[in-house]
């Protein structure tokens, strides 16, 4: 479980984030959605740690984030998986080596056995035959694959995903939401997903909090979201012409 | 790692040849009347004490200290950066240390392979010329040798090489967002690293020749 309270955080005196609370569940798949801009690639990453906030506190079960001895804190990272948006990988290394690189600092594993789990998570986001490759080698769409594949390597407790399947093509785009999917419930992980993917949401939105300029619009579940009433909401999800027929339909 | 200096191999030898040859040649047709072997020792002497040390410190900067705060930079938004921080590693550490410290070790190395090669330039410039024979000029090599001068110039090389991996990598790190960033921060790198060399050189002379 992980809960924000009340995070505010600006750049340059102005607000990005304001008073932003927010639960996150275990064994369930917790969606940010919102439009581009509306902050939350930055709300992800004050819930890690990488951007420091205003005010307000980001709980990791019963520890505060920003209460944590230094030490306390890497090991709380070890925990964390993450996608970043751009996929982040190291261009210095393999596909193989990306993913081995965490086990390699933190899994206490042989270098056998760190390939053997390498391969086990590239198997699942269909990339081994991919594993020697640079990362420029890759298209876009295998470098998220790639990038899931270090993320889950360690088994995080808490999974982030910035946009795991913006720039897939809708099939493997519905793959790797069910893998995030499956991966969370069998591991019991508090997974935090970004997107503006409506098809996602539909699938896999257990929780979902609508962000609009940076203040939570909305939240509640895939469920109820189709007959919600709030304007910015409905703009949002009934973008598309489809959407706008089902609803028509409804 | 050492592709970092190993890249610049070719235009330092290049370089270096071509000053020391006209070090070489300008030094003889302005000792006319001084002693033949002048030609060769004030040669080996300004290229021991001045070029191969910073001229090269100042080539480098150019083309490592470029290359440094590019990858870095890029490194920067494309958030390896973060990921590595939130891998728990001290990113500053992880990425930079290992810049400066291969910097320092191989810079000196570099630095006296442009010594040898000016050297052999001049002898280059002598032979191609009819200021003065091959074997005054090596005689003039050969003559009063400071062997301090050449761990001064290693000194100088070792420090030089800190500053511009150094100031380098503070830029590169230093990036915030967006490709353009990269490319200004990598021209800071180059002419704050450039200056820096500069003045150090001139503090340098003063504490320890
Ligand atoms: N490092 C930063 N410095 C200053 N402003 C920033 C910074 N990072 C983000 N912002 C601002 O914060 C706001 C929210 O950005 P954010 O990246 O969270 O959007 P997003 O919802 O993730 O959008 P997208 O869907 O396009 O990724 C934007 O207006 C952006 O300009
Ligand atoms: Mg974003």
């Amino acid at each position: 479980m992980i809960a924000a309270k009340n995070i505010y955080k600006s750049f340059n005196g102005k607000y990005v984030l304001e008073d932003i609370s927010a639960t996150f569940e275990e064994g369930k798949t917790n969606l940010i959605i919102g439009q581009s801009g509306s902050g939350k690639t930055v709300l992800l990453k004050c819930l890690v740690g990488l951007h420091g906030v205003d005010s307000g506190e980001v709980w990791f079960h019963d520890m505060e984030y920003a209460a944590l001895s230094h030490r306390q804190r890497s090991e709380m990272r070890r925990k964390i998986g993450m996608l970043f948006q751009s996929g982040a990988l190291f261009d210095f290394a393999t596909v193989e080596g990306n993913v081995m690189f965490p086990l390699a600092l933190f899994s206490g594993m042989s270098k056998g056995e760190q390939r053997d789990r390498a391969h086990a998570c590239l198997e699942r986001v269909n990339l081994l035959g991919a594993r020697a490759l640079r990362i420029s080698e890759l298209s876009g769409g295998m470098q998220k694959r790639a990038a899931i594949a270090r993320a889950i390597s360690l088994k995080p407790k808490y999974l982030f995903c910035d946009e795991p399947n913006s720039g897939l093509d809708p099939k493997t785009a519905i793959l790797i939401d069910a893998l995030i999917k499956e991966i969370t419930v069998e591991n019991n992980i508090t997974t935090i997903i970004n997107t503006h993917d409506m098809n996602s949401v539909m699938e896999i939105g257990d929780k979902v909090i609508f962000l609009h300029s940076g203040k939570k619009w909305w939240e509640g579940t895939k469920n109820d979201i189709l007959d919600a009433e709030n304007v910015e909401l409905n703009e949002f999800v009934f973008a598309n012409s489809l959407a706008k027929k089902a609803r028509r339909m409804m | 790692m050492m592709e970092l200096g190993v890249n610049s191999i070719a235009i330092v030898a290049i370089v270096s040849v071509f000053v020391g040859a006209v070090i070489a040649i300008q030094t003889a047709l302005n000792l006319m009347n001084a002693p033949y072997y002048m030609v060769g020792l004030a040669t080996r002497d300004s290229l021991i004490l001045e070029f191969c040390s910073t001229m090269i410190a100042l080539i480098l900067a150019g083309k490592v200290g470029s290359n440094i705060a590019s990858q870095i930079g890029s490194m920067r938004i494309t958030e390896q950066i973060d990921a590595l921080e939130l891998m728990g590693l001290n990113s500053a550490c992880y990425l930079i240390l290992p810049k400066i410290l291969s910097m320092v070790i191989f810079v000196p190395f570099i630095t006296i392979f442009s010594i040898a090669l000016g050297i052999l330039g001049g002898l280059a410039g002598m032979a191609l010329t009819d200021n003065l024979t091959v074997s005054e000029y090596i005689e003039g090599i050969q003559r009063d040798f400071t062997p301090y001068y050449v761990t001064y110039s290693i000194i100088k090389s070792m420090v030089f090489a800190f500053i511009l991996s150094s100031v380098s990598a503070f830029w590169g790190y230093s990036v915030q967002s967006g490709t353009q960033e990269v490319g200004r921060n990598s021209t800071r790198a180059v002419v704050t690293s450039c200056i820096c060399i500069l003045m150090f050189n001139l503090l340098l002379t003063e504490l320890l020749l």
